[in-house]
């Protein structure tokens, strides 16, 4: 592929569809249930990196949508309240839509914080949800476990960022 | 035609506009999902049917990423008999002496238990039949907790049926679809268990934060528990039989009581699925709703039958000194009480009371099994005696809870 094909239009396939199948994959390799040394493995949400990058690549109307499935994927596997993930993720990539602006061409620890910020409000909404249908909140170290190694994910998430941050032109 | 060839040619939305629009869209549909989804209740529902489907697909796929974990486990395992066989061996021999007294202790209890029941006329639990399965994946995080078991409707597994290992409990099936059931752990923040704790026989709610100590709450009284006390499922409810083990009491770093689970103890990879059904769905549910009247003072309810059914004629009183079935008329009719007068005296006694044996033998009469219909009757005023009383239809025919 050209770079001057590249740069006209983004491949839905390349931006959407790859990282999707991607993060369904890790997704079921993490469920498997092992222990090491005694201990499970942590289980981070690899959706929140494409709710992330997504976002800050270019606006999309497809991109909500593989969010609200993948959401709601992740509820039916994980089997959590149905409609969670879905709002969480949503808002993250809500939020970081909105600030676009002015992420366009920051380096990556200021990218990095906006990402904290984003899981941030995700996990504040997932546990709001929770509140609201179980009348409990989660405990802290359950909660700040899973934010933690989510966000340990930012790496990818920029990885995607500078893959396709410039690939289309009309959104530099 | 497009519409870059109509009349909206120059219309042009910013593309970020559009993305907005389409996140409200999504949202809104997530809320939908979110106001219809019945997570941790026992309803079946759409969505309930839609996690069985994808469980029954996701559940060949967890198997294969499980297996070569599985294969490592067990290697490993197998590496570990190897090299400590002897130091296996020798803290086996010393625990199986020390068991081999608990043994006797536990014979001779048994015997013991079986006098004192047979003895108390106790009905004891049926044994339950169990389902052994194995895990195949699980989720661990703050907002779910839940393992897929790979045994399903085919096994008999059905929801809410309690799930152990070898240590102890671990949680109950929340969902199950053909060759695949969804667990719900303990340590679910949706997951409320009734215990006891076996010390102090103290009742508590085990619900779980998505931790991997739940807490106890909703105990009462002074040291309900301390730090060591056992946890036993109570059976309150009737969603778990009564004793299965549960974990040990510890204090959090928060203050709060929790407890360390057994089934910790080891991996939960196979896992024991209890086939329990409880009380409310083994008795007779017909049986169960259909209320008995308490039966009335001797004299009030000699007098009740003396007023409803005056004494008969010599020549029925003769015949009714033959054994004869009761009939249901004089049970319906003390199921109101409170509609008799026993000052007023009957102006005009009936003529037909041969099929009346209890008001002849002034007995009390306690009705058979009559239902809420007849026990919730209003009160009306007074019977006034009519010369022929129509033959009152026997309550307990009655629909369980239909109103008069």
């Amino acid at each position: 592929m050209s770079y001057a094909n590249s740069a006209s239009r983004l491949d839905p396939l390349q931006w959407l569809g790859l990282p999707v199948l991607t993060a369904v994959a890790v997704t079921l390799l993490f469920a498997a249930p092992v222990r090491i040394f005694g201990l499970q493995p942590p289980e981070p949400v690899f959706p929140m990196v494409l709710a992330f990058a997504w976002a800050v690549i270019r606006p999309s109307m497809i991109a909500p949508f593989v969010l609200l499935a993948l959401g709601l994927g992740l509820d039916l596997f994980w089997g959590g309240p149905v409609g969670l993930w879905p709002l969480a993720l949503l808002s993250a990539y809500g939020l970081v839509l909105a600030v676009r602006a002015t992420l366009t061409g920051r380096g990556a620890v200021v990218l990095w914080i906006w990402y904290g910020a984003a899981c941030a409000l995700a996990f504040g909404v997932g546990t709001l949800i929770t509140f609201m249908k179980t009348g409990a909140i989660p405990g802290p170290f359950a909660l700040f476990g899973q934010f933690f190694i989510t966000l340990l994910l930012f790496p990818f998430a920029n990885t995607l960022i500078e893959r396709f941050d410039d690939a289309d032109v009309r959104f530099r | 035609m497009s519409l870059r060839d109509g009349p909206f040619q120059d219309l042009k939305v910013p593309l970020t506009w559009t993305a907005a629009v389409a996140v409200i869209v999504a949202m809104v549909i997530g809320v939908a999902l979110l106001l219809g989804d019945h997570r941790g209740t026992l309803q079946g529902q759409a969505i309930g049917a839609s996690r069985g489907a994808l469980d029954s697909v996701t559940r060949p796929v967890s198997n294969v990423i499980a297996a070569p974990f599985r294969w490592i486990g067990d290697g490993v395992n197998g590496v570990k008999q190897y090299f400590f066989a002897v130091s296996e061996n020798r803290r086996l021999r010393a625990e199986v002496a020390d068991l081999s007294q608990w043994r006797d202790k536990a014979v001779a209890l048994k015997d013991e238990n079986a006098r004192y029941q047979s003895l108390l006329g106790l009905k004891t639990d049926p044994p339950i039949p169990m389902v052994g399965a194995r895990v195949i994946a699980d989720s661990r995080g703050p907002f779910a907790n839940t393992r897929l078991a790979d045994a399903g409707t085919e096994a008999g597994v059905a929801v809410g049926n309690p799930v152990m290992t070898e240590h102890g409990l671990v949680g109950r099936v929340l969902g199950v679809a053909k060759g695949v059931s969804r667990v719900l752990l303990l340590t679910d923040v949706a997951s409320r268990t009734p215990v006891l704790d076996d010390r102090s026989n103290s009742r508590a709610i085990l619900t779980g934060d998505g931790g991997g100590e739940p807490k106890l709450d909703y105990l009462r009284g002074a040291d309900p528990v301390k730090a060591g006390d056992r946890i036993l499922t109570s059976g309150d409810g009737g969603l778990f039989p009564r004793g299965l083990p549960v974990g040990t009491v510890v204090q959090g770093l928060d203050g709060a009581w929790r407890v360390r689970l057994d089934s910790d103890d080891g991996p939960i990879d196979l896992v024991r699925i209890l086939l329990f059904r409880d009380f409310s769905q083994l008795a007779d549910q017909r049986a169960l709703q259909a209320a008995t009247v308490p039966p009335l003072p001797p004299a009030e309810a000699a007098d009740v039958a003396a007023r409803a059914m005056p004494a008969p004629p010599p020549v029925a009183a003769a015949s009714s000194a033959k054994p004869v079935a009761a009939s249901p008329a004089p049970a319906a009719a003390s199921a109101k009480p409170t509609a008799v007068k026993p000052s007023k005296p009957l102006k005009k006694p009936v003529k037909k009371a041969s099929a009346t044996p209890a008001a002849s033998s002034a007995k009390p009469v306690r009705p058979a099994v009559t239902s809420l219909a007849a026990s919730s009757a209003k009160p009306t005023p007074a019977p006034k005696p009519k010369p022929k009383p129509k033959p009152i239809p026997a309550a307990s025919s009655a629909p369980a809870g239909a109103q008069p």
